[in-house]
């Protein structure tokens, strides 16, 4: 059966799948962490919504989300290139 | 004439196919953020139209191949095209009927391959490349899409445990939204190409245009709207199957299957291991109830579903076997005419059969009754005012009864009342 079986192209897929396929929305859950009210590991103050995110975390969840819309343009731009 | 009209009957059947392409896939891009609510179960369906026809337009890397690799390029003639794309009309709404996602390019495959066998035997078939072009990648679709979207899904509920509910819903629900438009792109995109190479191989064949021409825009414009058709008219059975009959899904879960699914279909085909739609869709959703704790997955109804992907290929090929030996049997346009005409009464048959019990936009979030096969019974609206029947179909008396306790038990008494009023 291994002669049927393309490993290389699998184990690439594979690979790369679990990279974007689940680091993307793993960004995303972590741009959603840093923009929700800070230090509140258990939730307790998270009913202040009043509480806004420092720089430091507005920044970084603006990193996050700019490399998921990144990744977005990415696979537009993959489909229009005809490499489907 | 008969030339001419043959080429018609072709082309027609080509756009068939490629409807019940749209209709048969919206629930791949579209079934989880159905179930979320994060769309509209209309708004959800319109968008991915929208999307699908946006896609067949994006990119015109149009081959006139079909089933290229698996059959011998000499022997596919007109009749052979014609009785595959009948097996795979028939055998995608035959599972459409059933509620199952099947992957409609396997149908196709399916058909041609069979009515190449009816039409030269075996010596037609290059065997290997069927097993390494279809049978394996049906087998690894599911196993990436499912360790992909369960890593993803894990990682968000772990990122996203502390959070305020109302938070991670809201912004999932555009993440989910976001991820399911870039499938239903990637689907226009790649499947509505599948139906314009048919044609176009069609009208090659038969002498309508140049063999080193490029796609007629009337071609791409056809193929483009009817798979956006099919796509809004929803097929509302499979988006059940998939947003509610595999796992409960919540928007987090729902993003990381999208994005799954997205990230899965292109990369594959990047790396030329092209997997089916069908089959990284399905294994995604699958994978985001594996991936999320206390999250329970359906695998009765999983495997139904591996079931039918193993059966599409010989089901459909028997399919295409009988068109050609009856179409050819009875020879010329004749012949090709009476298999149309029996396309035509076999679908009506098959739409008839889904009428018994109805699946649309109203019921297809109803909860999901695994043992009493999903039995919905139509009855009046529960608003307490008296509408026409099957306005808001609900689960039949037992399952209602049962669960009245958790839906409460004002609501058991309205929907009680009417059912009398109705019966009185």
């Amino acid at each position: 059966m291994s002669g049927f079986i393309e490993w290389g192209a699998l184990a690439q897929v594979m690979v790369a799948g679990l990279v974007v396929g689940a680091g993307i929305p793993a960004l995303f859950a972590l741009g959603l962490r840093l923009l929700s009210a800070p230090g509140a590991p258990d939730g307790a103050a998270s009913d202040g919504a009043a509480v806004r995110p420092g720089l430091a975390r507005r920044a970084g969840a603006l990193v996050c989300f700019a490399v998921v819309v990144g990744a977005v343009v990415a696979g537009i731009a993959f489909l229009v290139s005809g490499g489907h | 004439m008969t030339e001419t009209l043959l080429l018609v009957l072709v082309v027609v059947t080509a756009l068939a196919f490629d409807f019940t392409n749209g209709f048969h896939d919206t629930g791949n891009a579209m079934a989880t953020s159905i179930a979320t609510r994060a769309l509209k179960p209309k708004a959800a369906v319109l968008l991915s139209a929208v999307l699908n026809m946006v896609g067949a337009f994006l990119s015109l890397a149009v081959a006139a191949t079909i089933a290229k690799g698996l059959v011998d390029a000499n022997v596919i003639t007109l009749e052979v095209v014609f009785a595959g794309l009948v097996g795979g009309i028939v055998w995608n709404l035959l599972t459409w009927l059933w509620g199952l996602p099947s992957s409609s390019s396997h149908a196709l495959v399916g058909g041609v391959i069979g009515s190449v066998l009816a039409a030269v035997g075996t010596s037609g078939v290059i065997w290997s490349g069927v097993v390494s072009k279809v049978l394996v990648p049906a087998l690894a679709a599911p196993v990436v899409a499912i360790g992909v979207a369960a890593t993803g899904t894990w990682l968000v509920a772990r990122l996203t445990r502390n959070l305020p509910q109302d938070l991670t819903s809201r912004g999932f629900r555009w993440g989910q939204v976001g991820s399911a438009s870039l499938v239903s792109l990637a689907h226009g995109t790649n499947d509505a190409q599948k139906s314009m190479g048919i044609i176009l191989l069609a009208l090659i064949t038969g002498g309508a245009v140049p063999a080193d021409s490029g796609v007629p825009f009337w071609v791409i414009i056809s193929c483009a709207f009817f798979m956006a058709l099919g796509t809004y008219l929803g097929g509302w059975r499979i988006i059940r199957t998939l947003g509610k009959g595999l796992v409960e899904i919540d928007t987090r879960q729902g993003m990381a299957a999208e994005t799954s699914s997205a990230a899965v279909i292109m990369l594959s085909s990047h790396f030329g291991f092209s997997l089916s739609t069908t089959h990284v869709a399905t294994g995604s959703i699958l994978g985001s109830g594996v991936g999320m704790p206390g999250a329970k997955v359906r695998w009765g109804v999983a495997g139904r579903m591996l079931a039918a992907w193993g059966l599409t290929l010989p089901a459909a090929g028997l399919v295409g076997a009988a068109c050609f030996w009856v179409g050819h049997g009875i020879g010329g346009f004749l012949g090709t005419t009476v298999v149309f005409a029996l396309l035509v009464i076999t679908s009506t048959a098959i739409w008839w059969a889904s009428r018994r019990k109805p699946v649309d936009h109203t019921n297809v979030n109803e909860a999901w009754d695994e043992e009493k096969g999903a039995d919905l019974e139509p009855v009046a609206a529960t608003t307490g005012v008296a509408g026409p029947v099957s306005v808001a179909p609900v689960m039949a008396p037992e399952a209602a009864s049962s669960s009245a306790v958790a839906i409460g038990a004002v609501h058991a008494d309205i929907s009680g009342s009417t059912k009398e009023a109705l019966r009185a």
